[in-house]
């Protein structure tokens, strides 16, 4: 409950968490009020927002822009959630080997993460979905890749000032072994900045799907707002709304995730709130 | 004399860690390559139309495809240090030649991105801090908030929505304007006309992030020691925000500006492409579209060895501006 009290303190996090909250029954319910595919033809093509029962518009192949965005929400959070998974759990077993055995397998890490941080990662990002071909495994691969030397960082800080600690020791002197003293005793206790950065990284990898998306490297069957927008962008000057809606959407979510990112900052670990 | 022979053995030092990096993501390059589905000869033999296996296997022997991993690797390796990064059938041209082609736009659109964000970032910033908490700070912070999470290629269509078609004061897309024939300050101009949508967009993100850096730099540096001596001496506010501080707290805004040219590269793709920018970034956009993988490798590879050049000069340019970092 002190969790929750230092959270609500931060009145933009509490607003962050009800738009995500929104953003969120707006993806499960998508099937509910847009029971048809988003990619069908659903009436009467540009008709602007508001005419011929389209609220926020329809586009060249006469699709549904709200219907458009109501699916591609579950796409983004999706895509968004499983690519963050997939890095910090990568990064958690990387960071924690590296940080509690030291030595060379610290170095290569050290030198790998180092590596990643040079090279332009939305970049490596598009080669790897254009390699892969696109589809919504190659996306969560792709943006889990150029994201989980961050967290992999992180946890080997961590590792590094817990593993000489006390508790650390006695549990060797109780004979425990390595793996049961990483996942039982050292990781509880840097779960509070794995959490935090994993909720940033989920805004980041939104962000890297819907460009991937534009750039026509989204998966070919799933609508995504990113597509809606690469679609969109010839019909600029005649149909604003298929690119602004959709934009609107992304901004809107990734602000949403952000606010919360920063609540939890701010309600699990004070000492780091100064970072970033 | 003694400081000058050892900034030379610095330079040397980080000159020599910067190779393993760069001959690391050459490797990288390498296996992307293996990992792509289908080899330079398949794709010869696409554009051929119709190929028989025996043409195609005498091909691979050719152009060494048959050899061990390690042995391509090696030519592969050699290749690349003669800046031979291979043939775009798409474009009948060497990679190494188109990249070099487009690689002035990108320039020019990265450097008047830079000079815009980290300068009015800091601008930004400075202002914030100055104001902390009062009706400045807070909407400053405000818009860093809301343009950290906007798309960029969504600012960049709604530019072109209002200042393009609605107001016309822009162009949409380009570099400039061909069918003008314009030369000399005429074309300087132009150019200019058309980097201006580009430059904004492209620096929207970096802006709110050396704008939170300036204001949390600022706000760390208002609390040090020599502040309150300053203070103490009698020295005004304003002389010791502008003259004190304010150097203090650029330090750490130069050197994220030098991390920040990989992402920088990234965002080039999709700002470029929005607006036609014909770059390295709308290079590789026109890759991608035509599946054209030894140049989209080629682009990522330079892009690579691009950072790791501009992070050594920031860290050269960093060691001579601040005389306390290590140079042992």
């Amino acid at each position: 409950m002190q969790f929750w009290r230092l959270f609500s303190r931060n009145r933009s996090a509490v607003m962050g968490m009800f738009i995500l909250i929104a953003i969120f029954l707006m993806a499960i319910s998508a099937p509910l009020f847009f029971p048809a595919d988003p990619f069908s033809l659903a009436g009467q093509s540009m008709s602007p927002p508001g005419a011929n029962g389209f609220l926020l518009g329809s586009d060249s192949l006469g699709r549904d822009v709200a219907a458009g965005i109501a699916h591609g929400a579950k796409t983004s959070l999706l895509i968004g959630l499983l690519a963050t998974l997939v890095a910090v759990f990568v990064g958690v077993i990387m960071g924690a080997l590296a940080g509690y055995y030291g030595g060379v397998i610290d170095n290569l890490l050290m030198r790998t993460t180092e590596m990643f941080q040079t090279i332009p990662s939305f970049l490596f990002a598009i080669l790897l979905v254009a390699i892969m071909k696109p589809s919504i495994e190659s996306i969560v691969i792709a943006i889990a890749v150029v994201s989980w030397p961050a967290v992999a960082r992180l946890v080997r800080g961590e590792f590094l000032s817990l593993r000489n600690r006390e508790f650390v020791q006695a549990c060797h002197t109780l004979g425990m072994g390595d793996v049961r003293i990483m996942l039982g005793e050292i990781l509880p206790n840097c779960l509070s900045p794995i959490i935090v950065i994993g909720s940033l990284m989920v805004a980041t990898a939104i962000l890297i799907e819907s460009g991937l998306a534009f750039l026509g490297l989204g998966d070919p069957n799933i609508m995504s707002w990113g597509f809606q927008i690469g679609a969109g962008r010839t019909l600029l000057r005649s149909a604003w709304w298929v690119c602004t809606f959709p934009g609107i959407a992304i901004l809107l979510t990734v602000l949403a995730i952000n606010l919360v990112g920063e609540g939890l900052n701010d309600a699990l670990n004070p000492r780091l709130r100064d970072r970033s | 004399m003694e400081s000058s022979q050892r900034r030379t053995r610095y330079v040397l030092k980080r000159l020599f860690q910067a190779i393993p990096i760069v001959f690391a993501i050459v490797v990288l390059n390498f296996f992307l390559l293996q990992l792509a589905e289908g080899d330079a000869v398949d794709v010869l033999a696409g554009e051929a139309g119709a190929a028989t296996p025996e043409y195609m296997a005498e091909l691979r022997e050719k152009f060494g495809l048959d050899k061990p991993l390690v042995v391509q690797l090696g030519v592969y390796l050699k290749n690349v240090v003669m800046l031979d990064l291979g043939y775009s059938f798409r474009h009948d041209m060497p990679v190494s030649e188109l990249i070099f082609d487009r690689f002035f736009p990108t320039l020019l659109l990265m450097t008047s991105t830079i000079l815009l964000a980290v300068g009015f970032g800091i601008v930004l910033g400075l202002v914030a801090a100055s104001g902390l908490n009062t009706w400045r700070d807070t909407v400053i912070s405000i818009f860093a908030l809301i343009t950290y999470a906007t798309p960029l290629f969504w600012v960049g269509l709604m530019l072109i929505v209002v200042f393009s078609l609605n107001l016309g004061w822009f162009p949409t897309s380009g570099m400039e304007n061909f069918a003008m024939f314009y030369e000399g300050w005429d074309r300087v101009l132009d150019i200019a006309h058309h980097l201006v949508l580009p430059t904004i967009t492209l620096s929207l993100f970096y802006l709110a992030l050396y704008t939170r850096l300036m204001r949390a730099s600022m706000l760390e540096q208002a609390g040090q020691d020599y502040v309150t001596t300053a203070r103490a001496k009698g020295v005004t506010e304003r002389r010791i925000v502008f003259v004190h501080v304010l150097r203090n707290a650029l330090l750490p805004v130069v050197t994220m500006a030098g991390v920040q040219v990989g992402a920088l590269i990234g965002g080039s793709v999709i700002v470029e492409s929005v607006f036609a920018w014909p770059g390295l970034g709308m290079l590789a956009f026109e890759a991608l579209f035509a599946r054209d993988l030894n140049l989209l490798l080629g682009i990522f590879l330079l892009s690579a060895i691009l950072v790791v050049a501009v992070n050594l000069i920031v860290d050269i340019i960093y060691s001579t501006l601040d005389p306390r970092i290590e140079m042992a």
